[in-house]
């Protein structure tokens, strides 16, 4: 970790965001302890990288989190709209991971505005872990102030929210950090070469309030979420964390 | 007491079909069936029919071959216990505690209660007239054990004369020596078994037959029925259970009133902000109501009368019991939406049909915690109340290898099933289609694993793969044309991971070629 002190002159990228200059500054990685509660992760719709990219950065908020024992018995609520059912099916119970194996309470809305209420009631309690959300396109009724809605009950709670967005535009949105997912070829497993691995997933996290954007090859690793760094130029070095680089290409209006 | 209700089917099969006893129908030979594993089976039989041959127990068939005419009904043995035990609370008129003995008895505590009718002998006066007039046929009897009793309600004779009562001075052997072996409520194989001992009467089991000894008669059944632990199949038991010498448990019928709160109101209700206001002070008095009887309502029920007569009803199911008012009003409000008062609603009335205990809990220390969310079953009850009480599930484990079986999706807040643990021989896919959608294979290995295939309108190349995992459908459930199952895991170019499945085998005489579906999405 490197620190500022006060006689070094600030970046210049850090002084021209209002509040939280340092924390603008720091790049995102997994296990952060105060992650932002409410994200979007865009995904194509015949895979299920989404999905499985929410849960994997839900585990990991919920372990950088963890405040009192109860946390790991508190459920999961997964909302899915019929169309989001359709295209990408039901959660299965002997495919979870197991950890939240017996967790999950699963909402089948019907229409976009059913699952933005059960997300937003789910919000208001007390007593879940976070919420999971699958949307399928771009409904009319999933606009801004819906997504500022989501936003502010989610911060009122403290519970965090992961809304997958299965083939949809990224429209305006007040997520605090939007990813894009693709699946990735998995990972070469021990035994069979031939054989799938574990998965892996192309996270571009392409719009955040405190992180810089960036891309990252996530993948599960028994329940810890490894991040290897993706550089758009192929040549340059291992991301190292939140070391002070001179990231001042942090783009406002992506998205 | 015991009360021999003796034709308790056939009197509720005449009651629901408004017949008298040997009239329309009922004159004709009927008998009610239940079906079986070997036919139907005949419950009971009317007199026309008893009289033509056939008997309860026998098979319709071989009734129908004894008369021909033989009408069948469907049995309604549910019924019959519901029946019984409004019965049971009715009969608490003689006495202040009823039991049932299903299928077809009771029994009523009448000790210190008979004097009230003028007697022993007139209390069961008063009860063949009661039951009478309810259009059922009761035998009654009065003894001081219930065994006694059933013994003397079953088999002994009655008349009017000689009822069938044993006091408590009397020598229960007077009156019960003569009785089968069968009023000691055996299993049948029992009663076999002493019938082929030549044990045919009570008497003969405690040796009053010519030249017995007691105590050689008992030490001999003890030790023919020494492995026999239970009432039911040791007649030892059932004799001392009915001359009073070992207790005999009972579980006795206790009336549960379901809580009910009503409100009239003068001038007839037509708008709905007045409606809500009734409808707080109901769930306030609900909530006392409950809160007297330490329980929390589960399904809560919202009648309304209107003027002109019409009845509006709102059910509602809750996801844990409660007896929060305010929780409840939120929740019927959202069903009251819509709602036509008519000429206007001058009746409320609100009762929890279904209850749980629910004891008084500590509520939060700190206020702010308390007012910070709603609780889990609040948020459930909300989401069921506008999604669907079907829309809010939890996926629990089913013990079954197929795939869409092995889980199922029950209530979120029930327990869930006991299961064994799972063998995590084989990595499943994180979601699963409702339905297995149809891929066209353009190419496959020559071994059988595809290479290419069109799933959604786009082709797919096919990189790494899986398989097959062979899973046979569950013979015991499914057709014996049921075709069994190869999966795969594969891994397309772009690295997406499916699960796919090949229907069936080439040459399996169980339809044509085999066609392919992917059923599931791998993270």
């Amino acid at each position: 970790m490197s620190r500022f002190s006060p006689s070094l002159p600030v970046p210049s990228v850090a002084s021209s965001y209002p509040g939280g200059a340092r924390r603008a500054a720091a790049r995102w990685r997994p296990g952060l302890a105060s992650q932002p509660l409410h994200s979007e992760i865009f995904a194509p719709g015949h895979q299920a990288c989404g999905v499985g990219l929410a849960l994997a950065l839900a585990r990991d908020a919920l372990k950088a989190a963890a405040d009192s024992a109860d946390a790991a018995r508190r459920h999961v609520l997964w909302v899915q709209d019929r169309a989001a059912i359709r295209l990408g099916g039901r959660p299965y119970l002997h495919g979870l991971p197991a950890d939240l194996r017996y967790r999950v309470i699963h909402v089948a809305a019907t229409s976009p505005e059913d699952a933005l209420f059960a997300m937003e009631e789910g919000l208001k309690c007390r007593d879940l872990a976070c919420v999971i959300g699958e949307v399928a396109g771009n409904p009319r009724t999933l606009d801004f102030t819906a997504s500022r809605r989501l936003s502010l009950a989610a911060e009122r709670a403290g519970i965090a929210l992961w809304l997958v967005r299965l083939d949809a535009a990224p429209d305006l949105s007040s997520a605090r950090m939007r990813w894009r997912a693709a699946a990735a070829p998995s990972l070469p497993p021990r035994w069979n070469p031939t054989a799938p691995g574990a998965g892996r997933w192309h996270a571009e996290l392409f719009r955040a309030r405190a992180h810089l954007p960036g891309e990252w090859m996530l993948s599960d690793d028994a329940g810890a979420l490894r991040a290897e760094r993706v550089s758009p130029l192929a040549a340059s070095p291992p991301d190292h964390g939140d070391l002070a680089d001179g990231s001042g290409a942090r783009s406002l209006a992506a998205g | 007491m015991a009360i021999w209700l003796m034709d308790l089917a056939l009197d509720r099969w005449r009651q629901v079909n408004r017949l008298a006893r040997g009239e329309g129908a009922d004159a004709a030979p009927l008998a009610l069936i239940s079906d079986t594993a070997h036919g139907p089976r005949i419950d009971a039989v009317n007199p026309a029919a008893r009289a033509a041959g056939a008997a309860a127990g026998m098979r319709l068939a071989d009734a129908r071959a004894l008369c021909p005419a033989l009408a069948a009904v469907p049995s309604d043995p549910a019924g019959d216990l519901a029946c019984l035990e409004k019965l049971a609370l009715w009969a608490q008129r003689w006495g202040p505690w009823s039991a049932l003995d299903p299928p077809d008895g009771l029994l009523v505590d009448t000790t210190g209660a008979s004097h009230l009718f003028g007697g022993e002998a007139r209390l069961l006066a008063d009860l063949a007239a009661a039951f009478g007039q309810r259009g059922f046929a009761a035998r009654a009897a009065l003894a001081p054990t219930a065994g006694a009793a059933w013994a003397l309600a079953h088999f002994a004779a009655h008349s009017r004369a000689q009822p069938a009562i044993l006091a408590p001075g009397d020598d229960p052997m007077r009156l019960l020596g003569d009785l089968p072996v069968a009023a000691l409520r055996l299993d049948g194989d029992v009663i076999t078994v002493l019938r082929r001992l030549g044990l045919k009467r009570i008497g003969d089991l405690v040796g009053l037959g010519e030249g017995g000894d007691p105590a050689a008669a008992r030490d001999a059944l003890q030790r023919r029925f020494r492995n026999r632990k239970s009432p039911a199949t040791n007649p030892l038991i059932r004799l001392d259970q009915l001359l009073g010498l070992v207790p005999e448990p009972l579980l006795p019928v206790v009336a549960q009133p379901m809580p009910l709160v009503q409100r009239q109101v003068t001038e007839p209700i037509r708008h709905r902000a007045l409606l809500d206001r009734v409808l707080a002070d109901l769930a306030a008095d609900l909530q006392r109501e409950l809160a007297a009887r330490g329980s929390g309502a589960r399904r809560v029920e919202l009648l309304l009368w209107r003027v002109d007569g019409e009845v509006i009803m709102r059910r509602l199911e809750l996801a844990a019991a409660t007896r929060d008012p305010a929780h409840l009003i939120g929740l019927l409000a959202a069903k009251l939406d819509g709602i036509d008062a008519g000429f206007g609603i001058e009746t409320l009335r609100l009762c929890a049909s279904w209850c749980e205990p629910l004891h008084a809990a500590q509520a939060d220390i700190e206020a702010a915690a308390e007012a910070h969310g709603t609780t889990l079953a609040g948020c459930l009850d909300r989401l069921a109340v506008r999604l669907g009480a079907g829309a809010v599930t939890r996926p629990v484990p089913h013990p079954s290898h197929w795939p869409e079986r092995a889980q199922r999706w029950q209530a979120p807040l029930e327990s869930e099933p006991a299961s064994q643990g799972m063998l995590n021989f084989h990595q499943r896919p994180l979601k699963l289609l409702d339905k297995p959608e149809s891929i066209a294979v353009l190419y496959a290995a020559p071994d059988g694993s595809p290479q290419r295939f069109r799933w959604r309108g786009q082709v797919r190349d096919v990189v790494r793969v899986e398989g097959p995992e062979r899973i046979a459908p569950e013979w015991w459930r499914e057709r014996s044309t049921a075709r069994l199952r190869d999966y795969y895991r594969i891994e397309d170019s772009c690295g997406a991971r499916y699960w796919i499945y090949r229907h069936g085998l080439v040459g399996d005489g169980r339809g044509g070629a085999p066609l392919w579906f992917l059923h599931g999405l791998y993270a």
